[in-house]
């Protein structure tokens, strides 16, 4: 008697990668739907530890190993799901549903999802010290750079947007002293009003942070003693260790290969699905109805409302006010940014403690801010008054 | 009092402190937190937060 495969019959949700989007939206589902198989595939250790982290671990005194909150068997059990570590997927087969990793096994899927975050940005550097340079992107990244901190005095850093000045200011509770170069004119020059980034500058230079605006790097050559490092105007800065934080590019070579439309991110419409009904996509490597917002907060919005959706109840995603909390202890700062062509004008208030920058609408309404300093007590009283994004 | 952790950024809620900043304020028990509370730092929500023993 001819019988089905039961790994077809049984073809559930797959999620591919481990990652804060790939755990959220696995436990979001699971509250919803708890007979559905469900897969999730990792090319790493697939322990969940949380990205956001990795960035204020030193503080923290955090270790590669005690940064994992659960590994790989223990989310299994919590999730009844099966969580495959160590496998490249190759490819997806849209046509037949099915997902095709390396050494040839085949995962048929009812949908997927590509949770497959972002890449570090490569900037083409000159000299014999350019491919030493370390970028901390996800955990093993973290492993490699806190065991080369031993006997680290001083690190050049590249890039002066959050992740950057996150590390610069991680550092010090090392005692280790950083350069941050940049070729914008002032710290997170993407997110905040020119003063609230003088009051940043201004906050970090006193604990300890160097910056070096309106230049770039143009090599890094090994010395006996450590690196030298080039700048674009010919000035040279000795560094133990140069980091980039430039920023990231989403994933999205997988979804290409497959015919799925793909721009900045992969393509997504509110109910997170990709040009193909049956992948979805979600967090770092989505572009979801136009924006790309590698941030924590979106990605918890984009996890609920997938999931739900996923479970049978199609759900589009909603954006609120979502501030960001940047990790500089020595100046605390939360974003709430407008969005991308908001017309209006920043109003910034700055005194020796603080920095309260509102960005008003023309009808006097309140569509973005950043608190640095004492005025982030302000951050829940603001945040109700933001519209969001996608309402 | 009990102690709760985030599952997210290992935030974590002390039944004793409260988080007064976000309108919580001291010795309020886990269970009389607002059910559709949020984490003011991600936007996790209270079911997302776990109990750890301390």
């Amino acid at each position: 008697m001819a019988t089905t495969p039961s790994t077809i019959e049984n073809a559930g949700v797959v999620i591919i990668g481990s990652g804060l989007a790939g755990y959220t939206l696995a436990r979001e589902f699971r509250k919803l739907d708890k007979e559905t198989p469900l897969t999730i595939l990792s090319r790493d250790h697939a322990g969940f530890y949380s990205k956001p982290m990795l960035s204020n671990a030193l503080a923290s005194n955090k270790t590669a190993a005690t940064l994992v909150m659960k590994p790989a068997e223990k989310m299994a059990a919590e999730l009844n799901a099966v969580v495959r570590s160590e496998v490249q997927v190759e490819r997806i087969d849209i046509e037949v549903k099915s997902i095709l990793l390396k050494g040839g096994e085949a995962i048929p899927y009812r949908d997927v999802v590509l949770a497959l975050g972002a890449d570090t940005l490569q900037i083409g550097l000159a000299g014999d010290g350019a491919n030493t340079v370390l970028s901390v992107n996800d955990l093993d990244d973290y492993a490699r750079f806190a065991q080369q901190l031993d006997g680290v005095k001083f690190v050049v850093i590249l890039g002066a947007g959050l992740i950057g000045c996150e590390f610069a200011n991680d550092l010090l509770h090392r005692g280790i002293h950083s350069t941050v170069i940049d070729l914008a004119d002032r710290p997170l020059s993407r997110l905040l009003p020119a003063e609230a980034s003088a009051f940043m500058r201004q906050k970090l230079e006193a604990a300890g942070v160097q910056f070096r605006f309106n230049v770039a790097v143009h090599g890094v050559n090994k010395t006996p003693t450590g690196f030298d490092v080039e700048l674009t105007d010919s000035s040279h800065i000795q560094a133990d260790m140069v980091l980039s934080a430039i920023g990231l590019r989403p994933r999205t070579e997988l979804a290409a290969a497959a015919d799925i439309a793909v721009n900045r991110g992969v393509i997504v419409n509110r109910h997170l699905v990709t040009s193909n009904a049956h992948v979805h996509a979600l967090g770092d490597c989505a572009e979801v109805a136009g924006h790309v917002l590698p941030y924590v907060m979106p990605l918890m919005q984009q996890a609920r409302a997938l999931a739900a959706t996923l479970a049978g109840t199609p759900t589009h995603v909603v954006y609120p006010a979502m501030p960001v909390m940047v990790k500089t202890p020595a100046c605390p700062t939360v974003v709430c940014s407008p969005a991308p062509h908001a017309v209006g004008a920043w109003q910034v208030t700055t005194t020796a403690d603080g920095c309260d920058a509102r960005f008003m609408g023309v009808d006097n309404s309140l569509l973005g801010f950043a608190l640095l300093g004492a005025a982030t007590a302000q951050k829940q009283a603001l945040a109700a008054q933001v519209t969001g994004w996608l309402v | 009092m009990k102690t709760y952790q985030c599952t997210v950024f290992s935030v974590t809620y002390d039944e004793a402190g409260g988080m007064p900043n976000d309108g919580i304020a001291p010795r309020t028990r886990c269970a009389d937190v607002p059910a559709d509370w949020m984490c003011l730092d991600c936007g996790v929500p209270k079911a997302d937060f776990e109990m750890i023993e301390i």
